[in-house]
């Protein structure tokens, strides 16, 4: 300090009252006020862009949840499944049987628009794989009158929801104006509803030219046998680990190396797992293609270093008198560690792995390179082990290959899917949350 | 406590267990990959394929005809895929490097034609009607001009073609790695270039046929040509952002987005699917897959689903692929015998 500011504050201060503040005094208040603001201002903006994400995401994703069906009694005869089945393409026929079907039905209720079956077919979307496994589900149903709700093609779908309107629609082989007077006759009449879309949310990707049966049920099932994969590997290696590199390593050149690229790994971009991925479980382990197992292995390395990291910040976190105490009473250094030290620092490691796993859930880029992102429309798995080998797809690469079609009722599914992955994500990060508040201990 | 250092060993162990299970076990299901321009149709099919028969939905994955092929030329074996989907026909180099790794005996398959669609935004400015040499002299990279090759000094369409309207050029191409892009190359920029006689003029000033041909198809770096790598849906979202910007599409695609993209005439024709398999319209490929002979009958329903890709109720004029947009193949029952006598290209003295 130099002489000048000692004896200039004390002449400031003379004379003056400490009710009226002086010029410099205003300064700083002024500057924390500006601070606070700025402070408001950056969490306002945050909120405001946040809150538009959630507004467009939903405005955008909603729609995917609900479908128009149209409910039909229908019935097929043994003759008809007979022929139906020794054909090629047995859908194809299960479609026109029930085309024809509606088509007289719909006659028969008299309405004053002109339809033939081109326009039913133009207006009901591809229904012949859901009319072929149901009758294969329970071969009982030929010949009985049974009711089938089935839904309307995507372009119908659009123009009930608001998104095809009859402005924008041109003419063409997959709908036109004229198909657009049925169905607003048929909504008229109530045999269009809008139903929940239950399809959507337990349902399998489908060809492009059928969104109408498209669903993230497939994908939701791979995403949780790759969490579990990486779960049940990282968890385990990874706290190992940090216990290892934290309580019981010696200090030296070479863990210092270890620690160094520990933090290198966890910024390494993913698609280079992902490429690691393909080279090393693929091409040299020989595991499937597309699998769930190896789409697990590859966001193992990705989340470990991720888990490895906090769980050594919750460790260091523990307070060294602990584990003093602990070795003060006569504990082994292993039991202070796993009687005291873990046990405190396990919500750090939870909410930590919790955050990685969440991470792992929404990464595309490394699945590209091992066949998980394209068009895998398989089954639920039969089993466990199939569940890891079958091939499969995740929650992010299916709304990646939605985003990616041609039919714009795609892209809504697209939108939908994000509504699911993140209600996914949310619910993870509230566990995390939850865990951390139950368990949490301050000194 | 000696039961949590052994959990990590247990999970370890458990992993082997199941990579070791997993070596053992069949792929039961066909694995394709290749062409974003075919993966549309190999989608419908794998699905139909997975309702109609009781094999396991084959999975198809996109990444470009290159890209594919590439992947298709690994090697035999179950990790390997076994259909490489292509918008253009294998290149000498390809089955070289297949041979190279043991992929001898290959099977190509064309399923039918595909129009490539110059559309632009439906409010955009009336970008309507080209001729191939419109394209070449708006993406040249250099154009010989006064005997010499100049950077290519047109910036709107009316440059290259008065009838056009005057709106900067901006073009969303596909990529190198897409099929699309050779046939861009052969079918516009070389046609285009022959018209208006600079191929002529080039080789007047001394190049070699060759040198001239690759200047033909040289696509300007300057901003007003962007090369698309990813699928249609970025050239769209591009356009969409870009009122005045022209993109190449497949017919299928603009098909099902004409409530955003209006398609231009090229040579004054209108692509539809009739003037597509008529021939009439100048722009239009056909479409492959590949399949590796070695794996049929090793892999379950390979045999059958590449029977069932090119069978007349799917691939026909009245099937599903052709509702879709694909220009269906008039010698389809050829295609139909080569699969059934499992012809390879060495046999058919390619």
């Amino acid at each position: 300090m130099t002489d000048a500011s000692t004896n200039s504050a004390p002449a400031a201060r003379k004379g003056a009252s400490l009710h009226r503040t002086d010029p410099r005094t205003r300064r700083r208040n002024g500057a924390e006020r500006r601070f606070r603001l700025y402070g408001a201002a950056a969490i306002s903006m945050g909120l405001l862009f946040l809150c538009v994400l959630a507004v467009s995401i939903i405005r955008s994703g909603a729609p995917a949840f609900t479908h128009a069906v149209v409910e039909v009694e229908f019935t097929l005869s043994e003759a008809q499944f007979e022929e139906a089945e020794s054909q090629l393409l047995k859908t194809a026929v299960y479609e026109r049987y029930f085309n024809a079907a509606l088509t007289a039905q719909l006659r028969d209720a008299g309405f004053d628009v002109a339809f033939d079956e081109n326009t039913i077919r133009r207006i009901i979307g591809k229904t012949g794989g859901t009319i072929r496994s149901y009758y294969r589900a329970d071969p009982d149903r030929v010949g009985e009158s049974v009711t089938l709700d089935l839904p309307v093609s995507s372009r119908v779908n659009g123009y009930i929801k608001g998104r095809v309107t009859r402005e924008n629609l041109l003419d063409s082989r997959f709908l036109t104006q004229a198909d657009l007077d049925l169905v607003d006759a048929m909504r008229d009449r109530g045999l269009i509803e809008t139903k929940f879309n239950w399809g959507f949310l337990t349902g399998k990707d489908s060809g492009v030219d059928n969104p109408g049966g498209a669903g993230i049920g497939a994908s939701v099932v791979g995403s949780f046998f790759m969490m579990l994969v990486v779960l049940v590997l990282s968890l385990p290696i990874g706290v190992a680990a940090s216990i290892y590199l934290e309580e019981f390593a010696p200090r030296n050149w070479f863990t210092d190396m270890i620690e160094v690229n520990i933090s290198n790994l966890a910024a390494v971009p993913s698609i280079v797992f992902g490429i690691l991925g393909l080279a090393v479980f693929i091409q040299f382990m020989h595991l499937p293609q597309s699998a769930p197992l190896v789409g697990g292995l590859v966001l193992t390395l990705m989340t470990l270093p991720t888990i490895i990291i906090s769980t050594r910040a919750s460790l260091k976190a523990v307070p060294p008198s602990i584990r003093d105490a602990a070795l003060g009473v006569g504990a082994s250094k292993m039991q202070s560690v796993f009687h005291h030290v873990l046990p405190l620092a396990m919500p750090g490691i939870l909410t930590g792995t919790i955050i990685g796993l969440a991470q792992a859930l929404g990464e595309t880029a490394p699945l590209l390179l091992i066949g998980m992102v394209g068009f895998v429309a398989r089954q639920y798995p039969d089993g466990v082990v199939d569940g890891f080998l079958d091939p499969n797809s995740a929650m992010p690469a299916q709304i990646y290959t939605w985003a990616s079609r041609a039919d714009p009722a795609f892209y809504e599914k697209a939108w939908g899917g994000i509504i699911v992955l993140l209600v996914f994500l949310l619910a993870m990060n509230i566990v995390a949350i939850i865990l951390r508040r139950r368990f949490e201990r301050r000194w | 406590m000696a039961s949590r250092p052994t959990l990590p060993a247990l999970a370890l162990a458990l992993t082997m267990l199941s990579a070791t299970g997993a070596v053992a076990q069949t792929r039961d299901n066909v694995q394709v990959a290749g062409s974003s321009t075919v993966l549309p149709y190999a989608s419908i099919v794998a699905e139909a394929f997975g309702e109609n028969t009781d094999f396991p939905t084959p999975v198809v994955e996109s990444g470009g005809s290159s890209a594919g092929l590439a992947r298709f030329c690994e090697g035999v074996g179950e990790n390997t895929i076994d259909i490489a989907n292509a918008s253009r026909a294998i290149r000498e180099g390809e089955i070289a490097a297949c041979a190279a790794n043991g992929v001898t005996e290959i099977i190509e398959v064309r399923i039918g034609y595909d129009g490539i669609v110059f559309a632009s935004r439906v409010d955009g400015p009336d970008i309507d009607a080209f001729e191939p040499a419109d394209w070449y002299l708006a993406l040249a990279e250099r154009l010989p001009l006064n005997g010499t090759m100049l950077a290519n000094p047109n910036r709107t369409w009316a440059d290259a073609n008065p009838d056009l309207p005057d709106v900067e050029i901006a073009a969303y191409i596909p990529g190198t790695k897409h099929g699309t892009r050779e046939v861009f190359e052969e079918q516009v920029l070389l046609a285009g270039c022959e018209d208006v006689g600079a191929l002529q003029a080039m080789l007047d000033m001394g190049l070699s046929e060759d040198e001239a041909e690759d200047a033909c198809v040289s696509v300007r770096t300057d901003g007003s040509a962007v090369d698309i790598d990813g699928d249609y849906t970025e050239t769209l979202a591009r356009i969409e952002s870009n009122p005045q910007g022209v993109g190449v599409f497949g017919l299928s695609f603009y098909e099902n987005n004409t409530s955003t993209l209006k398609a231009a005439t090229m040579g004054g024709v209108e692509p539809t699917a009739q003037t597509i398999a008529s021939g009439e319209y100048p722009v239009s490929r056909p479409l492959f897959f590949y399949v590796k002979k070695a794996h049929l009958g090793v892999i379950p329903g390979l045999k059958e689903f590449t029977s069932f890709f090119v069978a007349d109720p799917l691939a026909g004029p009245k099937g599903p692929l052709a509702n879709y947009g694909l220009v269906s193949d008039p010698e389809l029952a050829e295609t139909q015998a080569k699969v059934e006598n499992e012809i390879t290209l060495s046999q058919e003295g390619l």
